[in-house]
């Protein structure tokens, strides 16, 4: 038998992903530095980012709210290896919920010394006050925030 | 419903298998099967196979891969595929029961295969499973996932978990020396652990599942199929599945709510009251190890954030009063969408007594478990020699 190949391969497929009227509100408000959401009212939830519906009561969301560009740690992590096609180390992203919302949504961390990762307990803290860094020029995209700075 | 057993059991050797195609994997897991029920192709009415297709960068792999499950011979088998990532391969097991429960068929074969060492970077493929508008840009894989379990539980259960994380790391690594179908196999030692690189913190390189290729099939069949043609099947006594919201919001991050409701559901079904005294090995779907330890508790082996000590205690090593894991784990072999098929092939060759090097002792009931998805699904499945 010959010595078994390896021939190599390639995914190269593009896509324009439709952001629905939830979630295009919410990236035009971000252009103007403004964090929307919307209420359910019948358990009370604020979802950040907007839903369309509310997955617990199952009814369309027709409220929209403001919230503050503060908010809570609830958990964070730190990428510390080069994973081929994604963003490069060292970051830190967090779950964070935001003043007036119900629920954590992801974002980056920055600000923070992330050189020792076993000093990261004492800088980083379930629970600690973060604020929005917004970045001077915003394109309703996710990244007009820049990332959340502890306060 | 009807009484459903698994006569048959094939395990390919893994790692990177170069060595074979899509195809050759598939076939071999197959042979191995048939040859351990000693049935032919033909006594077999149904297929049910499995895979996650862009890890191995082919669209529907069931395609070609077809006729490696015998459907070229012309005979009009039924195939079904399922893709749910993680649950894959107990998604499997859970359709071949349902199959043959329902009285539709007798024998079904099912079978799961992965490459993952086929592509360059695992977590890029993840990563195109994340939410595409607010999420997929933050780089997020399965590790990322898992390192904000490991945080979580950290700073709400147990400031030092790593050094049980530890135990964990290095228990299934030298399950896996008595593996011959294990991937990874490392005679580690603390001082390892401790000097292994963080990829997510607070996940090291030795917390963390290899990228493997691998193929596993097994055979199911009714209740009157088996005892004509098998001296000593294993029985399904319960198994179920359970979902849970994608949103990181919604659910708990430190505690696995949805696997505590489905085990309750399971153990009910299974007629198991108390499964730390009842379950003789647990097969668990340990991609991480603090996921081991968050099972621990959910499957009520432990109470919430206390499953570390069982590892104080050494229950769940190999020598334990529950191993977990006799086979090495997902910590030890990682080919996705046969992963799930592995545990319920795993804990049947324990309560067939059939694990050689592996195999515990006296083992009249064991379970089998995968998660997957956003943290969000999870299937369980209770296998007893009686």
């Amino acid at each position: 038998m010959s010595k078994p190949l390896e021939i190599p391969g390639k995914w190269e497929i593009e896509y324009k992903y439709a952001t629905g009227p939830y979630i295009s509100k919410f990236l035009e408000g971000l252009k103007e530095k403004k964090i929307l959401g919307t209420k359910c009212n019948s358990c009370k939830r604020v979802y950040v980012p907007p839903r369309m519906f509310c997955e617990k009561c199952f009814i369309e969301l027709k409220d929209w709210v403001e919230v503050k560009d503060t908010g809570t740690l609830e958990t964070f992590i730190v990428v510390y290896r080069k994973f081929y096609g994604l963003p490069d180390p060292p970051y830190a992203i967090g779950l964070i919920k935001l003043d007036g919302a119900s629920e954590a949504f992801l974002h980056y961390i920055g600000e923070v010394d992330l050189s020792n990762p076993e000093k990261l307990p004492d800088i980083l803290k379930q629970g600690q006050k973060v604020v929005a860094v917004w970045n001077e020029e915003r394109k309703g995209s996710i990244l007009d925030i820049k990332y959340f700075k502890p306060l | 419903m009807k009484k459903v057993a698994i006569i048959g059991v094939g395990l390919t050797k893994t790692g990177r298998r170069n060595d074979v195609t899509h195809q050759e994997l598939v076939w071999e897991a197959v042979k191995s099967a048939l040859n351990d029920a000693e049935l032919e192709i033909d006594d077999i009415d149904a297929i049910i196979y499995g895979t996650m297709d862009n890890f191995d960068g082919i669209s529907s792999p069931e395609r070609f891969d077809s006729i490696a499950l015998g459907c070229g011979r012309g005979n009009g088998k039924p195939l079904m595929k399922i893709t749910t990532g993680g649950t894959t391969g107990i998604s499997l097991a859970l359709a071949a029961y349902y199959h043959i429960a329902s009285g539709l068929y007798d024998t079904v074969l099912a079978v799961g295969v992965q490459k993952v060492g086929e592509n360059v970077e695992a977590q890029q493929v993840l990563n195109t499973a994340v939410e595409p508008i607010l999420e997929k840009t933050f780089g997020l894989g399965a590790i990322h996932a898992a390192a904000f379990q490991a945080s979580r539980y950290k700073s709400t259960y147990k400031k030092n978990i790593e050094d049980y994380m530890c135990k964990v790391a290095i228990n299934n690594r030298k399950n896996a020396l008595r593996n011959p179908f294990a991937h990874l196999k490392l005679n580690i030692t603390d001082e390892d652990y401790y000097s292994s690189p963080y990829l997510v913190w607070p996940l090291r390189l030795l917390d963390s599942c290899p990228s493997s290729d691998g193929a596993v099939a097994i055979i199911f069949s009714s209740s009157e199929f088996a005892k004509k043609h098998s001296e000593n099947p294993a029985w399904i006594k319960g198994l179920g599945y359970i979902s849970d919201s994608y949103w990181w919001g919604t659910k708990s991050i430190e505690f696995w709510d949805n696997l505590a409701i489905l085990s309750r559901r399971v153990f009910r079904m299974a007629k198991i009251s108390d499964p730390l005294k009842e379950i003789d090995v647990a097969e668990l779907y340990n991609a991480f190890t603090i996921q081991e330890i968050m099972e621990y508790e959910a499957i009520g082996l432990a109470k919430k954030g206390e499953g570390w000590k069982l590892l104080e205690e050494d229950i769940t090593s190999f020598h334990g009063s529950l191993p977990v894991c006799p086979s090495g784990g997902i910590l030890s072999t990682n080919p996705i969408a046969a992963s799930g098929l592995i545990r319920v092939a795993e804990a049947a060759l324990q309560v067939m007594g059939k694990a050689g090097e592996r195999q515990i002792a006296g083992v009249k009931t064991a379970i089998a478990h995968a998660w997957g998805g956003a943290l969000q699904f999870h299937g369980l499945m209770v296998l007893s020699n009686e």
